[in-house]
């Protein structure tokens, strides 16, 4: 398990005061100046060499993406950092304690992001329902200029950053950094077709960079600390800590800062005090946030929470956001839920997501009732796979993987209700479902 | 702080302007983006014009979102009915969001929100004849390990069951302001027992 000293958010539950002068006393802002005369590049170096990916569900290598900022400021062209707070993965609750308890670590965090990638300005990014939240990140940010630790001298090392919060107005899609971009000029969250990446062709036309809030959070530690301590932590290549949330049916739902790399079942037990009803009443769980597929209990005995250990059981780490289902659960329509969400969530653009994702509800729900025949079962598989890959974002992509892990693991659940439906009697199902 | 806290002022038929105090709050607002990127602030205008109108946005009010920021009305309305924090009809005075999605469901959403209909008479949809109440259904409010969560206004209460919720209805119906946060009293997303983690002095 994961020391207490290697622990960055020191403050995640809020027991402490998040204000600056608490936070400071925490090790935040502590040496900044000396850390930024090391360079822009020396920045990106250290957090390349941290190997951390980024928290916000796709895993991208954040020092990389940072190298992708041009290395000259055209005058005409200033670079932004966005920081992506706009957190609505069902099963995803971290941010908003970091940025509720611990605002100083984001935001010593976006000066050494933007300095590294020679940005003046960043913009966090929200999600409107945080109100109390960007209550207390404004509260931050006012201090923060206070203290000069930002503003036109930041922290005495002649880098000029200013640091600027916008409230989104719900809408999940508004997570997706290009719409994002787009919502944050004034429009509809409506994901942008890339190429251009935003680091080409971002706000307002310039040279931007989108991160998670938690990859944003994590840098100033990994700077005080050294890459090689971050890199020191997890498994290769899927370093570091990491912020889970477990939801769902564990004793005690909770977040917590864990090593990349623990295994799902000890991570529950440990901090969760188990699955409600013990570890053999699991009947699946979803790792990384609603748009990652189901793991059923027999994956979840072993395998290991990281990037690559959920890529290879078919899953993805996502946000970490984990959610726990036990064996009262209806499993069906938990999935049809989730089918709901992206439903709701879909901004329209791509006919695949828009028409897709309502029509996948639709036979979600009659797979809840069991009102289909099973040559659904294989329709809804061929549909969600015809969504895939096929739209501007990964809405597309994400609304087709919690239905794919569902037929891929749960089919025979699937197909009992539909035959008991049709009443074929209970032996039959029991029969089919066993078989499958 | 309630949607509504700023007063009903400027939601005149026919007209909406800024009360002088939201007015200096919008300039702050607009002087956040670089000249010429001002249509940045469509989103937090319009949630400072729903604030001051009550909870809602009017026609009225998005066409002066639109002139205060050199935009088409159109451009105002695509984003008004885009956002589903922007209402684009009146409101109770306590908007009660109640959280559908897996997390929420999984820890007994259903109960919550047959609790609020139970209590308020009305049914998701609807707002109490008194307009005290508007009860709706959103997806996730991101705040899962606290789940089921339900926000009223801009405060999230979290770890209810139908009694907890049933009496937070209640003490708003008397005008008071029930506490927000955990409503078993956690350290907001602590372990319910207690942390596992952080036990060094000083919580490092």
């Amino acid at each position: 398990m994961l020391s207490d000293r290697d622990r960055i958010f020191t403050n995640l539950y809020g027991v402490h005061d998040w204000r600056l002068a608490a936070a400071r006393q925490r090790g935040a802002w502590d040496n900044t100046k000396a850390l930024v005369a090391n360079g822009h590049d020396w920045v990106t170096e250290q957090v390349k060499a941290s190997e951390l990916r980024g928290r916000g569900g796709a895993g991208f290598p954040t020092g990389l993406k940072w190298s992708f900022m041009p290395n000259e400021i055209d005058p005409e062209r200033p670079h932004y950092l966005i920081v992506n707070a706009d957190e609505s993965e069902p099963g995803t609750c971290k941010d908003r304690d970091i940025m509720r308890h611990d605002p100083h670590l984001l935001l010593e965090g976006c000066l050494f992001a933007g300095f590294a990638m020679r940005a003046h300005a960043a913009y966090i990014y929200i999600r409107g329902e945080f109100f109390n939240e960007a209550q207390t990140l404004q509260a931050a940010i006012d201090e923060a200029y206070h203290a000069g630790l930002i503003g036109k001298d930041a922290c005495g090392s002649g880098w000029a950053f200013d640091i600027y919060l916008h409230r989104g107005a719900g809408a999940y899609i508004c997570g997706e950094e290009t719409g994002l971009l787009e919502s944050l000029e004034g429009k509809p969250g409506r994901p942008r077709l890339k190429p251009p990446f935003p680091a080409a062709v971002g706000l307002y036309g310039c040279p931007s960079t989108v991160n998670n809030v938690e990859s944003i959070a994590v840098v100033p530690t990994i700077l005080r600390r050294g890459a090689a301590w971050f890199a020191g932590l997890g498994r290769p290549k899927n370093a570091g800590t990491k912020l889970f949330c477990i939801s769902g049916h564990v004793n005690q739902p909770c977040n917590v800062e864990e090593e990349l790399g623990i295994p799902l079942k000890e991570l529950i037990e440990k901090h969760t005090g188990g699955v409600r009803g013990g570890w053999d009443n699991l009947q699946g769980i979803i790792p990384g946030g609603s748009s990652v597929p189901v793991l059923p209990k027999s994956i979840c005995d072993s395998v290991l929470m990281d990037f690559d250990s959920l890529m290879e059981v078919k899953s993805g780490l996502g946000t970490a956001g984990i959610i726990v289902m036990d064996k009262s659960t209806d499993m069906v329509e938990a999935i049809a839920r989730l089918s709901h969400f992206y439903m709701h969530e879909s901004c329209g653009q791509c006919t695949p997501c828009r028409e897709g994702t309502g029509w996948v509800y639709r036979m979600m729900q009659r797979m809840v009732s069991g009102e289909a025949s099973t040559d659904d079962i294989d329709l809804l598989w061929d549909v969600v796979g015809q969504i895939e890959g096929h739209t501007i974002c990964a809405l597309g992509d994400a609304a087709a993987w919690p239905v794919q892990g569902l037929i891929r693991h749960f089919r025979g659940e699937l197909e009992r209700r539909i035959l008991e439906r049709q009443g074929v009697g209970r032996g039959v199902a029991d029969a089919a479902s066993r078989a499958a | 702080m309630s949607a509504g806290a700023n007063g009903g002022g400027g939601a005149k038929p026919g007209g909406f302007t800024f009360s002088p105090e939201n007015l200096d709050k919008s300039k702050a607002i607009i002087a956040k983006y670089p000249n010429g990127y001002q249509a940045s602030a469509v989103l937090p205008l319009l949630d400072l014009a729903q604030r001051q109108n009550g909870g809602w946005v009017s026609r009225e009010a998005m066409q002066y979102v639109a002139e205060l920021l050199d935009m088409a009305p159109i451009r105002v309305y695509e984003v008004g009915t885009f956002y589903t924090m922007l209402n684009l009809e009146p409101v109770g005075k306590y908007l009660v969001q109640l959280c559908r999605t897996t997390p929420c469901w999984l820890c007994g959403c259903g109960d919550i929100r047959a609790a609020c209909e139970q209590t308020l008479g009305i049914h998701v949809g609807e707002t109490t004849a008194d307009g005290l109440f508007s009860l709706v259904v959103v997806e996730c409010l991101g705040a899962c390990v606290n789940a089921p969560v339900v926000q009223i206004n801009d405060d999230y209460y979290e770890d209810l069951d139908a009694n907890g919720i049933k009496a937070i209805l209640e003490a708003l119906k008397r005008g008071e302001a029930p506490a927000p946060g955990s409503q078993t009293g956690r350290q907001t997303s602590a372990p319910a027992s207690g942390p596992t983690t952080l036990h060094g002095p000083g919580g490092a």
